[in-house]
């Protein structure tokens, strides 16, 4: 490269700088901005009540004592092993079924596969709370009515998942199966010792996704049950509001609490979710 | 379940193996293992998505009691609904709720996706700043607006009487309401459109960039030459999805649910909660079902424009 252009660099580099600071000012902001508000919820959760409205971020006298209220007043483990099996059920279930719907309608050849496929794209848009009405009354008349299949089974089936997984398998190459297939291996060996380990990163991703979608959902669960023994989390925060009105440090301690996991979800696996949603716009 | 998966591989190696190449018996096998594989997937979306797609069209002639007795009234709940106040209240602001949702998001989406658009490190930390509203539920979401937004105490307030401004009631008062909603709407779903468009921004090949920087063109101008034209495919996505998600994402319903209630004056009740609210606070699931059949038409309608529009979303089959 000519000594022209490098200098060009090098004042190109100088003249950054201070944009560059710009920037780092504004992305803080941005950043803050973005989290702050679930700062302070931390925060009123160590607050006592007389500060529960004060405008320092770190208590003066923190304390554990709210949590240790809320977990003594209320059921909150229960609640949250509820969420915890029934987000896991339908995770696991669902990328499983999902895996094997999305490979057959990638790579297997049958009749009527396409008229599937689009049968089931039909649905892709369609999302719980529109059709909250008649699934409730679908479910009731199935009897499922407070119970975990109830809570489970309907959270299973979405087009979505069966979309990105055969999105994944059309760029599988070919030849990996097929010479499965002529050493006369069955198709569901083949799915299972050939097809889900070469899906591991795509499965692993939408587990995440599935899981925090799970544990976050609030209206199917709200419909479904009324027996508190089958309470998911979210139900419990939004019912322990109501009891506590005006209790701030308690809700926020509670809301902490159900987000926590989450949370931690999100710093343990952030690289993963964050790359699973950038590809998943239809291009 | 669990039975189901042993028999299905039973079945298909019990066929006869047949010499390679192309056999009747190698494409049976290959039709059952087709059919085997779709039918719980199939048969769960057509039962709990299908199903009650076909039953909001067909339960909005009927009126149901609490107890499940079913008698048909005929066009009387779409007639119900023609002269109900409230549904049209719920309708307009719904309407109003997509208006100001979509291109907001639209606008923070790509606005903050060009701002963290290259690969550094602090550009990622900021990203994954952005994205953790994403995370938490929307019931925590609301709590903690609430909070924060609380009348008199709450530190907007003392941050605008600190500013001199004044002190509102937020989501109280039924100038703001709907525009809080709007805001914490933002805030929650912004990271999620910033992925999308980053994706997209990353789709674009860098020599357009470089090739009209030597040609002079401003930074403006290749962001309204190339950027734009180049994401025309993700801009349509993210139109697509953030109007669905107006209309009827799980935002609609938690969000008023926790903290508004449809209130004040009707001015949050989003169809989606008012639909709730006559279903499962007044028992009208009949008159419920009715005006929900909109929407699903309104859906079914989009999925085919969608379709439509981009070749059955990358329709390649190999």
């Amino acid at each position: 490269m000519t000594d022209a252009w490098k200098a060009e660099r090098n004042i190109e580099r100088a003249m950054v700088r201070p944009t560059q600071l710009v920037w780092y000012v504004i992305g803080l902001i941005l950043s803050f901005m973005a989290v702050a508000p679930l700062f302070w919820m931390v925060s009123m959760a160590f607050k006592k009540t007389d500060e529960v409205f004060g405008q320092n971020l770190i208590p003066h006298h923190p304390s554990l004592d709210n949590f240790l209220y809320v977990f003594t007043q209320v059921d909150f483990f229960r609640y949250l092993w509820n969420t915890f099996f029934v987000s896991a059920t339908v995770t696991i279930v669902a990328l499983f079924f999902h895996s094997m719907a999305g490979y057959a309608l990638a790579r297997l050849r049958f009749p009527g596969r396409d008229a599937i496929f689009l049968t089931m794209f039909a649905t892709f848009l369609i999302s719980q709370p529109v059709i909250i009405v008649p699934l409730f009354i679908l479910a009731r008349s199935l009897g499922l009515l407070d119970s975990y299949a109830g809570l489970i089974i309907p959270s299973i089936f979405n087009a979505f998942g069966i979309f990105l997984l055969r999105q994944f398998y059309l760029a599988v190459p070919r030849e990996l199966e097929e010479a499965a297939v002529i050493d006369g291996a069955g198709y569901f060996r083949v799915y299972w010792s050939i097809i889900l380990p070469l899906s591991r990163p795509i499965l692993s991703a939408l587990a995440i996704l599935f899981f925090l979608a799970n544990w976050n959902s609030f209206l199917w669960p709200l419909t479904i049950t009324s027996d508190q023994n089958l309470w998911m989390v979210q139900v419990a925060i939004a019912s322990f509001r109501q009891q506590y009105n005006g209790a701030w440090n308690y809700i926020m301690a509670a809301s902490t609490v159900v987000a926590l996991p989450t949370l931690a979800m999100f710093v343990v696996f952030q690289k993963r979710i964050i790359e699973s949603i950038k590809t998943s716009g239809i291009k | 379940m669990a039975q189901v998966f042993p028999k299905t591989e039973g079945a298909v190696e019990a066929a006869p193996s047949s010499p390679r190449g192309f056999s009747l018996s190698n494409r049976t096998r290959e039709w059952i293992a087709g059919y085997l594989f779709v039918l719980p997937d199939a048969l769960g979306l057509l039962i709990f998505v299908g199903g009650p797609m076909l039953l909001s069209l067909s339960l909005g002639f009927f009126s149901v009691s609490g107890f499940g007795e079913y008698s048909f009234v005929g066009l009387d709940n779409y007639r119900r609904m023609i002269g109900d106040p409230l549904f049209w209240r719920s309708l307009s602001v719904t309407i109003l709720y997509i208006v100001l949702l979509v291109p907001a998001l639209y606008v923070t989406g790509l606005g903050l996706a060009l701002l963290v658009q290259r690969n550094t490190r602090f550009n990622g930390f900021v990203r994954t700043m952005l994205f953790v509203p994403q995370t938490v539920s929307l019931v925590v979401v609301s709590l903690v607006w609430q909070v924060l937004l609380v009348d008199k105490i709450g530190l907007l307030n003392q941050f605008t009487s600190w500013l001199h401004l004044g002190q509102y009631s937020w989501l109280g008062d039924p100038r703001f309401a709907l525009y809080v909603v709007v805001f914490i709407s933002v805030w929650f779903l912004m990271g999620f459109y910033m992925l999308i468009f980053l994706g997209g921004l990353q789709d674009i090949p860098k020599e357009y960039y470089e090739a009209a920087r030597i040609d002079g063109a401003s930074a403006l101008q290749s962001f309204l030459q190339i950027t734009l034209p180049l994401l025309r495919p993700t801009s349509f996505f993210v139109l697509l999805v953030s109007t669905v998600t107006a209309v009827c994402g799980s935002q609609t319903f938690d969000l008023i649910y926790v903290m508004t209630r449809g209130g004040p004056a009707n001015t949050t009740s989003l169809a989606i909660f008012y639909i709730y609210q006559q279903a499962f606070l007044f028992n009208e699931y009949g008159y419920a079902a009715a005006m929900a059949s909109v929407f699903v038409v309104l859906l079914m309608g989009l999925t085919v424009l969608m379709f439509m529009l981009t070749r059955g979303g990358r329709f390649t089959y190999d």
